[in-house]
């Protein structure tokens, strides 16, 4: 399976989504409100068939919050690589805990330490802080005086 | 998290249609550290399980962030603590691919050796602490046996038991210890003879594999669909094993069996760690006489700075694939790092396998997860 042949499907379903190929993978840089249906169509196309979410995670550019879903399929064995942008003030991504049922701990796992929204997860609450922790430690501009997490 | 009132409150009453809730944990003899599992029981059959974690949160992500990229690895160690040469490994090979470093060939042999020595002394303790969760206290001493030689052998060379540090960007921080190779043999010797032990005492045992065959079976597809990885995957015939689908280091050129089973249930689990012991010590032979003389690291420059860029690695720990995924912007640390680690993915379908079936049977599946605390909290 080529880079262009998955350009070209996932152009197809999505067509505003971009790609950046100056990695080891291929990056598909895609807008949240066509995640969702391009996340079913990647998993049930028995072409392509992207089973198996082996990394979800996000990263903090200040300006945005990027989600970031590592694809592999466990027949073709090819990769690929997902982006989502998100806003800093209140960042909401559709989850894919359904298509996925990894991205389930995952997910929730970026909401209590980023605190993006996973909209439509069956059970989205903190998984390792405390209930009543304030604050999203992963974030940048975190600070914690008493707990120093920076050495 | 449940407040300390809620927790006596939710041990003592039943719910609305006679449900019991019971803790295990954070402290349990069975969980294997500060895992805390909120049980809810119908008699005896559960009804849902919901891991709470955090106990032993370090946020390890985060404090790599502001340490550079010689000393994040020793960070790494404290994650699976019984894999910690592969961890390294995976950090280490994360900043050689972001800098392109080229390792020497005998730092790459060793590496492998350090790798197979963990993984067998890790499946090792697992099988002894898993025999002792369903009762069986014996095993315990003679895998322990077996352990103490690999654990002297890592002493020698690296001066640690546990948190090894031994793998740096470049190769290996020291060469290896002059008795090395006679001691690996002899541990080699020593295990061949007595692997028939294990199954006389343990595999072959009646009662152990009553407790074990037909319990918490994983189907291939959720085994997939949960990102389970290791032998927890192979167990359900799932071909998932790094070292074969990504070859690194000198893993293209040994010869290997990947162990699948296809039961999915905890005793298909336990044969897929069995026998990946057999196979580490194949490995082991393979290399062993055939280490290459030269260098153990590669020149470096003092100062390690990652070009702008995205770098990710995977590697097989003894628990499944170790993921490093590095965000660089071109400093001396990382911007983002994550650890993919086998054990969170491992945990999300434990809720899944242990529906509707006994409490009794609940140790017998999460003794076959082989769960490390501190690496699904990282």
């Amino acid at each position: 399976m080529t880079n262009e042949e998955i350009k070209n499907f996932i152009t197809s379903v999505a067509p505003s989504a971009t790609f950046d190929e100056t990695g080891e993978w291929l990056n598909v840089l895609a807008e949240p409100a066509t995640w969702k249906e391009l996340a079913q169509r990647l998993r049930s196309s028995s072409e392509f068939q992207f089973d198996y979410l082996f990394c979800l995670t996000c990263i903090d550019w200040k300006t945005h919050l990027t989600v970031v879903y590592h694809l592999s399929s466990s027949v073709h064995r090819h990769t690929i690589v997902i982006k989502v942008k998100a806003e800093t003030a209140n960042p909401e991504v559709e989850t894919v805990s359904d298509i996925w049922r990894t991205a389930e701990f995952h997910e929730r796992e970026v909401f209590e330490l980023f605190g993006v929204k996973f909209l439509h997860h069956p059970d989205l609450r903190k998984l390792i802080l405390t209930d009543d922790f304030e604050g999203f430690p992963l974030r940048k501009d975190f600070e914690d005086p008493i707990n120093m997490i920076k050495l | 998290m449940y407040t300390q009132t809620e927790i006596i409150k939710d041990t003592t009453s039943n719910g609305p249609e006679g449900e019991l809730v019971i803790n295990v944990g954070p402290q349990h003899p069975a969980t294997h550290g500060v895992l805390h599992l909120v049980i809810t029981l119908n008699g005896e059959t559960i009804k849902k399980i919901e891991p709470h974690l955090g106990y032993i949160h370090r946020s390890i992500e985060k404090m790599c962030e502001s340490l550079n990229y010689r000393q994040f690895i020793y960070v790494t160690s404290r994650m699976d603590y019984l894999s910690a040469h592969i961890n390294n490994l995976a950090c280490a090979m994360c900043v050689e691919k972001g800098m392109q470093i080229e390792v020497p060939a005998r730092a790459k042999v060793i590496r492998v050796l350090m790798s197979e020595l963990t993984r067998i002394a890790s499946h090792e303790l697992w099988l002894g602490a898993m025999a002792m969760d369903l009762g069986a206290f014996t095993p315990f001493f003679y895998t322990f046996r077996e352990r103490e030689m690999i654990n002297e052998i890592m002493e020698d060379t690296c001066g640690a038991r546990l948190t090894m540090n031994y793998m740096v960007p470049g190769g290996v921080s020291i060469d290896l210890h002059p008795d090395f190779q006679q001691k690996v043999k002899a541990f080699v010797k020593q295990f061949k003879e007595r692997i028939g032990e294990y199954d006389d005492l343990i595999t072959n045992n009646i009662i152990f594999q009553n407790r074990m065959k037909g319990v918490g079976i994983l189907s291939k597809e959720d085994a997939i669909s949960y990102g389970c990885t290791g032998p927890v995957a192979r167990g359900s015939g799932v071909s998932s094993d790094i070292r074969k689908i990504y070859p690194y280091e000198v893993y293209d050129t040994v010869e290997f069996e990947e162990i699948l089973e296809t039961g999915g249930d905890s005793f298909a689990r336990y044969l897929v760690r069995m026998r990946e012991m057999s196979q580490s010590i194949r490995i082991i032979e393979q290399l062993i006489d055939n280490i290459p003389e030269g260098d153990f690291q590669a020149k470096t420059k003092a100062v390690l700075k990652l070009p702008k860029g995205e770098f990710y690695t995977r590697v097989e720990t003894a628990r499944g694939e170790l993921g490093v995924y590095i965000v660089s912007e071109g400093a001396t640390s990382p911007y983002r790092i994550k650890f993919r680690s086998p054990g969170f993915s491992n945990l999300s379908a434990l809720d899944h396998m242990v529906r509707g079936s006994k409490i009794g049977d609940l140790m017998a599946t999460m003794g076959t997860l082989d769960l490390v605390i501190p690496d699904i909290d990282r």
